[in-house]
């Protein structure tokens, strides 16, 4: 049980109003026929699972459902960032 | 080698009160192995322990970053049942369940298996629907099941809360006798002593921190204790699969989430057999100590940290209230959560990987206690051979590339 500070509602709020929306940066890819299966495979189903701090998506279901970025430790729980989706660049994060 | 436990061995060493050998001795690694398994739980001490009784594969060494039993073996809530509805996921688990029913003499060790039966509640037309499609499918595939309805649960579990009247009123149930469950960390100490007993190595707090590859084959592992040499790797480190995938550069279609369990204070006996329901999510059953081993869901954020929501807590304890209104008074005791990785289709992997000689057994999710004998046995078999187990070929992790995956999830039952 943790708390999150919507980057929207500007304050921090019970992380039960909140839904996981997965790991963050993952485009979809510009031009899907172009892709191997291998590709494709990566895009769909597989995940970094990083054991440490995790820059994953979240929805604000129970307030302003909007959709965000947090970067939070998969270790201690610990939210160590929020951002909203245009605040950052995931290449240069990743 | 021990000695064979048996009543005349128990007798003696009971009145002398002394006598009794340690049942897995404490090995220090040697620096070359032909297989290390990666991952001490239930799952990596089965694949040991066939590799070395069926596959003539002695020379093998079990790394275990914590002891034997206090990882997720020891934090399941020990329902053992094979009612699938695919034909691959019910053969696995059904190879599992026949290996259950000789394990206690197998392995000269009591796992207190227990065949006292699960419930799979259906609270809708729908789930209903579901259950008899799926008691069809486990008998064409020779696994028990049996569709009861709504009097026959209340006549065989008298305490369980059939009204009408409430917000998900249960219709029927499917039923499998032979499902049930067992003693788990004893699950765990019963194949480490058996394996060891055949020449396994098994080698606790020792911590894999790196695997080496060269040129494409697997080399070895770089431990706490030191480097350890080895061919062949098994990987069986369940929620930890994708930080030892990364140490050979591979990204696994899995991710890791907390599942959460509780048990109450022990109480005279209530519950006979198990209880699962889907849809107000909660599995309840008594163990032999007397108290009531309730298992939750997942939280749906990734983690690492043992532990979950108090939201989930909340939603179980309400679904199992809800079925069992006469445990509201019940205290609990302990609550904890243990790390499972997950995969999309809800089927574990057993597979070969694109290093060759390292191999993963993974993605078992919420639901590996039950497949630990099975899932050790085609394992071992896939490594000894360097080619999958009949069994396990639809479990391949190619299926995320090719599209095939197994529709399994949701389909059996509760989460697993």
């Amino acid at each position: 049980m943790f708390s999150i500070h919507c980057p929207y509602c500007k304050e921090p709020r019970d992380q039960n109003e909140f839904s996981p929306a997965g790991e963050a940066f993952i485009a979809r890819p510009e031009n899907p026929e172009a892709l191997s299966d291998e590709q494709w495979a990566d895009y769909v189903f597989y995940r970094t699972n990083i054991k440490g701090d995790h820059w994953e998506q979240w929805v604000h279901t129970s307030g302003c459902r909007k959709y965000f970025l947090v970067k939070r430790s998969t270790i201690s729980h610990e939210v160590l960032e929020v951002a909203t989706l245009d605040e950052i660049d995931g290449e240069e994060v990743s | 080698m021990q000695k064979k436990y048996s009543w005349y061995s128990l007798l003696k060493a009971g009145l002398a009160n002394q006598d009794w050998d340690k049942a897995i001795p404490s090995s220090k690694p040697k620096s070359k192995y032909d297989v290390i398994i990666i991952g001490g739980g239930g799952h990596g001490l089965a694949t040991a322990y066939y590799l070395a009784k069926e596959c003539g594969i002695k020379n093998v060494a079990v790394v275990e970053k914590g002891y034997i039993g206090g990882g997720n073996t020891g934090r399941n809530t020990t329902i053992i049942r094979s009612n699938y509805l695919r034909d691959e996921a019910s053969s696995l688990y059904e190879h599992s369940m026949r290996l259950w029913e000789g394990l206690s003499e197998d392995l000269n060790f009591n796992v207190m298996f227990s065949q006292r039966g699960v419930y799979n509640l259906g609270h809708t037309l729908q789930d209903m629907r579901d259950i008899e499609r799926r008691v069809n499918a486990n008998v064409l595939n020779g696994v028990d099941a049996v569709v009861v309805d709504r009097k026959e649960i209340k006549e065989q579990i008298p305490i369980i809360n059939t009204s009408k009247n409430v917000r998900y009123p249960i219709m029927g149930a499917s039923f499998q006798a032979r499902a049930g469950v067992a003693r788990h960390d004893g699950v765990a100490w019963g194949f480490a002593r058996a394996a060891s007993n055949l020449g396994v190595d098994i080698i606790q707090n020792c911590e894999v921190i790196d695997i080496e590859v060269e040129e494409g084959r697997v080399k070895g592992v770089k431990t706490t204790q030191g480097d350890i040499m080895a061919d062949r790797v098994g990987c069986v480190s369940a929620g930890h699969s994708s930080v030892i995938a990364r140490m050979a550069g591979l990204r696994l279609p899995v991710e890791s989430h907390p599942l959460q369990a509780f048990v109450s204070e022990a109480m005279k006996p209530i519950l006979h057999t198990v209880v699962m329901s889907n849809a107000v999510h909660g599995y309840v059953s008594q163990s032999d100590k007397g108290d009531l081993v309730i298992g939750a869901g997942i939280d749906g954020y990734n983690s690492y940290a043992q532990r979950g929501s108090a939201k989930i807590v909340e939603h179980c304890a309400a679904a199992i209230l809800e079925l069992f209104p006469i445990f509201s008074r019940v205290r609990m005791n302990r609550q904890w959560g243990g790390i499972v990785d997950v995969c999309p289709d809800a089927c574990p992997i057993i597979s070969p990987t694109k290093i060759e000689g390292l191999y993963f057994n993974c993605g078992w999710g919420t639901g590996g206690f039950k497949a630990t004998p099975g899932s050790g046995n085609v394992f071992a078999h896939t490594i000894a051979q360097d080619k999958q187990h009949d069994l396990a070929v639809p479990f391949h992790i190619d299926r995320f590339t090719t599209g095939a995956l197994i529709d399994e999830h949701g389909a059996a039952g509760v989460a697993h």
